[in-house]
């Protein structure tokens, strides 16, 4: 039959004068499927499809447009052979179309032929997808294949519309290739064809001018790609520690990876605040400010110059590190520094503003983003289950230990899902559950209390030492200590109190995090409370100071005029001069300090806490009484929670103390930097992964809150000291000023033509803030109430579309229920088309014995036609094995009407052949 | 030379693969069992691996879904392959394969028993594979009622693949775990 069909398809299209190609593609449905085809298109057939369409609408423009009757006729021509070639084929080709009913037929099919019945199903569905899009372009391109041969060639218009579009489709089928659900040989051999054929034809095509344009064009569109894979890898590869990143997270899983993620993100961030303070006030300052030495401010005074080079100043930045550009004090008041009169104190405050402004704007722009990407995958509770079935095992997880926990995690979070399921609260003791949690909190509430309390007292001690002349080392920096150990021992201590409140994991989670960063919060706000106690005391103290300041320097100029009588006295050295405390240095020294300890604490916890424990747990191992790594000490896991609170906190002081200490955000780069490698051995060394892996993209954002809440409690000191305190008389950029932000009145008065410093002063006015701040206030709140709308109305086109699925299910349900019905009518009706192909059945018999083709596999084949796609289902319900039929005979009238239909050899004809007979001869036939 | 300019070409047609890349899974094919694989596969040799070397790769090794993972994409249907389903199962797996082609796939290998449908006790060896046994069967088979109840869309008691490809769309996490970085 196929051999006969395929004869029959040549002599058409060699009618046409083209050459038949094995693959070309035809689709097993009516061409009404094609439509409901609404699969989407991949992007590189979109693509190429346009460029040859340009390409086309190119040539035709070279050519008149008149020929349009010509055109539809022809493509009227076109689709009526195609549509033969459909009848036909009934398939792709002989081969494809022998495999399908061959399939169909098997009473039992074989593995590898299900999988190919599959691969057909799927091939087609492709095509025909093909198809539709072809179908777009058939009308121009055939146009353009008519207008292009309507001189000199040889062919007619039609074969070349028709070899136009075959060259095209084959196009599409070499760029969609690599997509195709087949395996690779027959990609292969497809591919090959495919290549010959364009090859072969694109030349008869491209004859005329166009030729060289195109194979031009061509060309480049291969370098084209090429360049972009290349540049796709290039810029991979630019990405810093993208491998070192992936590494761990083919290891860990996604959720370490996404505290990586973050640290490099954050490294990122600063990079940009480390360069503005850098760009901006450092380096100008030293290079075209007053050197080193040049004024008191400058120079290490005469009591601390002994000890100013000292090995500790590299720990407690006394001394030289004390008077360098790194901190507040070093800054002079001179409005314009250097031959580019660079302003430096403004610089340095607008600097102060725009790294919170950057900030700001950086940490808020990524959670929006975060949040669209979280809101694009919208219904999620439609699936839980699943999704957790499908989709929860991680293909990258290539480690006995990852895959171990990933194991557990996926069974725990289905045991969730399950308790969420079930909801039949069987709270056994509720007063009990209730009792413990409030104990829980009763309790973690005293610890937050006790560390806050603790941190006050050793800050006030802290004073009394500072004031003492001889302390040792622990006593100036208990401060630096306790907190650390608080951040330490603390975390634990809460898990462990959080076991008695039995709450839901992720909650529970929640829950800690919270505690964790309210522990974090109490201590910076109870550091900063006794930091303003030392900078009022600093204040009073700088008050005496002034005056001593100023008499003792008119005690000077006036000794010297007297002892001498020469015109000028001889300067004073600066290091003698008598110089106030500088409290915004001392406020930024502790913040370094603080900054650096936490380092260092976070690298031996590391260091001892995961290493040597690691080494430990891994080498005793050999010679202890019980199992070391099973057992009660094992590895360490790797704590993402404390480690992006750590990360966070750690920010927010950069944030604080960047005002006063310029240099720390380049310690904090510094930071980043060696902890990304430091943290991400110690990992992959020394770490077991999390046991409770939560979901990357939603606890980012949870993290970018937790940020953007620090930033904004980071920005209430800086701006307060900024706002209400007088800056010190004798250091820093803003000496000598009552306030520091007078620098921009000063700027303005000084700078700007008179009518800025008016518009400035109108705008000031508190008259018009307040409407400005009551406008926003309006508009947030508008803004606001206009995206509950749109919330609002989500959830109810989500609940829309909840009832319109439950809906359909329904609806299918009713059309389910009759189906014994319609199933006795099928039952009718495809007797009728296997009857039908009966006669062929004894011929293919002859032919291809081998092959085994059966009667049912042709009614395979015709029911096939039936099943659309949301039949799908009960489409298998009528594929029926052959023998069942049996059952259920069809009724005499139907048969009747062939009386020629030949009988299966080896079996007696019988006086009712449809009814007695139908086994044995099936079975036959399907032998 | 391993292959012929020509052979990459089509490879690289073929698959989601650059030269380098397919050239790196070559080798790893090859370290498998450098004994079997020839260097050089310009006359096609007829060369397969059995599932046990496959299945070892430290790739696939901890994967609840290997030995499912090599009979699909193995010529045999038994999970040993040749170059070709090599070449083939990480393509698929890899980051740059379309959505529906890892969809289409991902159906075949949950469909265990191979009858083009997702049915019941399909779902219950995923989840039994899942979770190592750890859940009782009353929770197997409530969780697999629950698959069932919330992605059939036509109501026949077993996924399809057009059930399954409606369901699988809407995942988040789909593309980003169904992918095997090699």
């Amino acid at each position: 039959m196929g051999k006969k069909k395929k004869c029959a398809l040549q002599v058409i299209m060699e009618d046409a004068g083209i050459e038949i190609d094995g693959q070309v593609e035809s689709d097993t449905e009516s061409e009404e499927d094609e439509v409901k085809d609404k699969a989407p298109k991949k992007q590189p057939l979109r693509e190429t499809g346009r460029a040859s369409r340009l390409e086309k609408e190119k040539q035709e423009k070279d050519k008149e447009e008149d020929k349009s009757k010509e055109e539809d006729s022809c493509s009227q021509q076109n689709r009526t052979s195609r549509r033969k070639n459909c009848q036909n084929k009934n398939g792709d080709g002989k081969k494809a179309g022998e495999e399908g009913s061959r399939q169909r037929g098997k009473k039992a099919p074989t593995k590898d032929q299900r999988e190919s019945e599959n691969k057909e199903r799927k091939t087609n569905k492709k095509e025909k997808e093909g198809e539709n899009k072809q179908k777009k372009d058939r009308k121009n391109s055939t146009s353009s294949a008519s207008s292009d041969s309507s001189g000199e060639e040889s062919l007619s218009e039609e074969e070349l519309a028709m070899l136009m579009e075959q060259v095209e489709q084959k196009k599409k089928l070499i760029s969609t290739m690599r997509s195709k659900p087949w395996r690779m040989v027959k990609k292969l051999s497809v591919l090959r064809e495919a290549q010959a054929f364009v090859e072969k034809f694109e030349g008869a095509l491209g004859k005329g001018k166009g030729k060289k344009l195109y194979a031009y064009k061509m060309i480049m569109a291969k370098k084209w790609v090429k360049f972009k894979r290349d540049f796709d890898n290039f810029k991979t590869q630019c990405i810093p520690w993208e491998m070192k990143i992936k590494e761990v997270e083919s290891h860990f899983g996604s959720s370490v990876a996404s505290y990586f993620i973050f640290l490099r993100w954050m490294y990122g961030v600063n990079l940009v605040l480390f360069g503005l303070i850098f760009g901006l006030v450092i380096i100008p300052e030293v290079l075209m400010g007053m050197p080193y030495g040049s004024m008191p401010r400058k120079t290490v005074p005469r009591a601390e110059q002994a000890t100013a080079m000292d090995f500790s100043v590299l720990w407690d930045f006394e001394g030289y590190i004390k008077y360098s550009a790194l901190f507040y004090g070093y800054y002079n008041n001179q409005r314009t520094i250097g031959w580019l009169k660079y302003r430096l104190p403004m610089a340095y405050f607008m600097v102060g503003i725009s790294v919170f402004g950057y900030s700001l704007m950086v940490v808020i722009r990524s959670m929006a983003r975060n949040a669209n990407q979280s809101t694009a995958d919208g219904d999620d509770d439609n699936f839980i289950f699943s999704w957790k079935m499908f989709t929860s095992w991680d293909y990258l997880i290539g480690n006995p230990e990852t895959a171990d926990n990933k194991f557990a995690s996926i069974t725990t979070s289905f045991k969730e899902s399950i308790v969420d399921e079930q909801e039949s609260n069987k709270d056994e003791n509720i007063h009990l559950r209730r009792f413990l949690r409030v104990l829980a909190n009763v309790l973690i509430i005293c610890c937050l209390c006790g560390s806050g309390y603790l941190i006050y007292f050793v800050v006030k001690r802290s004073q009394t030492f500072s004031k003492m002349q001889n302390v040792g080392w622990y006593e100036r920096n208990e401060v630096e200590i306790v907190m650390s150990l608080l951040g330490m021992f603390c975390p634990p201590l809460f898990e462990t109190i959080a076991a008695l409140e039995n709450y839901h994991p992720r909650i529970g989670l929640k829950w800690q995090l919270g505690r964790i960063f309210a522990l974090f919060l109490g201590n910076l706000y109870t550091f900063l409370l006794a930091l303003m106690d030392d900078v009022n005391e600093k204040l009073a103290e700088e008050d005496a100071v002034k005056n001593i300041t100023h008499w003792m320097l008119l005690g000077h100029h006036n000794s010297s005029a007297g002892n001498s009588s020469t015109a000028t006295p001889p300067p004073l050295d600066p290091a003698d001069v008598p110089r106030g405390p500088c409290w915004e240095t001392t406020v930024g020294i502790e913040f370094v300090r603080l900054t650096v300890s936490d380092i260092l604490v976070t690298y031996i916890t590391i260091l001892v806490g995961d290493f040597i424990r690691a080494c430990f747990v891994r080498f005793v191992n050999y010679c202890w009484c019980w199992d070391l790594e099973a057992g009660f000490p094992s590895y360490a896991e790797f704590d993402i929670s404390g480690n992006v609170l750590g990360l966070v906190f750690n920010q927010g002081m950069i944030w604080m103390g960047s005002f006063y200490a310029p240099g720390l955000v380049g310690i904090n780069v510094l930071r980043l930097l060696t902890s990304m490698y430091f943290q991400c051995w110690a990992v992959m060394s020394s770490n077991v992964p999390h046991e409770r892996v939560f979901k990357a993209s939603k606890s980012n954002n949870f993290y970018m809150g937790l940020l953007l809440l620090i930033l904004f409690l980071s920005l209430l000191p800086v701006a307060y000291t900024i706002m209400s305190l007088p800056p010190s008389f004798d250091c820093g950029p803003f000496s000598g000023k009552k306030r520091m932000y007078d620098v921009i009145q000063e700027t303005i008065e000084l700078d700007f033509p008179a009518f800025v410093a008016k518009i400035f002063s109108y705008v000031a006015n508190p008259g018009l803030i307040i409407p400005a701040i009551l406008l926003m206030v309006l508009a947030i709140y508008y803004l606001n109430a206009v995206s509950e709308a749109y919330q609002r109305a989500n959830a109810e086109l989500k609940k829309k579309m909840q009832m319109q699925r439950e809906e359909e299910k329904n609806k299918r349900n009713k059309a389910a229920t009759p189906n014994p019905m319609l199933q006795d009518l099928e039952d009718i009706l495809t007797p009728n088309t296997k009857s039908e192909s009966q006669p062929k059945q004894a011929e293919d018999k002859k032919t291809e014995s081998p092959t085994r083709i059966s009667p049912a596999g042709k009614q395979g084949n015709t029911t096939a036609l039936d099943r659309s796609p949301v039949t799908g289902g009960r489409g298998a319900a009528y594929t029926l094995p052959p023998h069942v039929f049996t059952t259920q005979p069809p009724p005499m009238g139907v048969w009747a009407p062939y009386p020629g239909q030949p009988r299966p050899r080896g079996h007696p004809l019988g006086p009712f052949p449809g009814r007695g007979r139908g086994r044995p001869r099936y079975s036959h036939a399907a032998r | 030379t391993i292959f012929t300019p020509e052979q990459l070409d089509a490879y690289q047609d073929c698959t989601f693969f650059t030269r380098k890349e397919i050239l790196r899974l070559f080798y790893r094919y090859r370290d498998l069992a450098p004994q079997l694989v020839p260097l050089d596969y310009t006359d096609k040799p007829d060369v397969t691996l059995p599932y046990e070397l496959i299945g070892s790769m430290p790739e696939l090794k901890d994967n609840p879904f290997r030995q499912r993972i090599a009979e699909v994409f193995s010529e045999d249907g038994d999970g040993n392959m040749t170059l070709d389903d090599f070449l083939d199962m990480f393509s698929v797996l890899s980051e740059m394969a379309p959505r529906d082609l890892k969809a289409y796939y991902a159906f075949k290998i949950y469909d265990f028993n191979n009858d083009d449908y997702i049915c019941k006790s399909d779902l219950e060896k995923t989840v039994n594979k899942l979770t190592r046994n750890e859940l009782t069967p009353e929770e197997v088979s409530l969780v697999c009622d629950k698959v069932i109840y919330e992605a059939d869309v036509d109501n026949d008691g077993k996924l399809s693949l057009e059930d399954f490809q409606h369901m699988i769309v809407r995942a988040p996490d789909f593309l980003s775990t169904f992918h095997i970085r090699i």
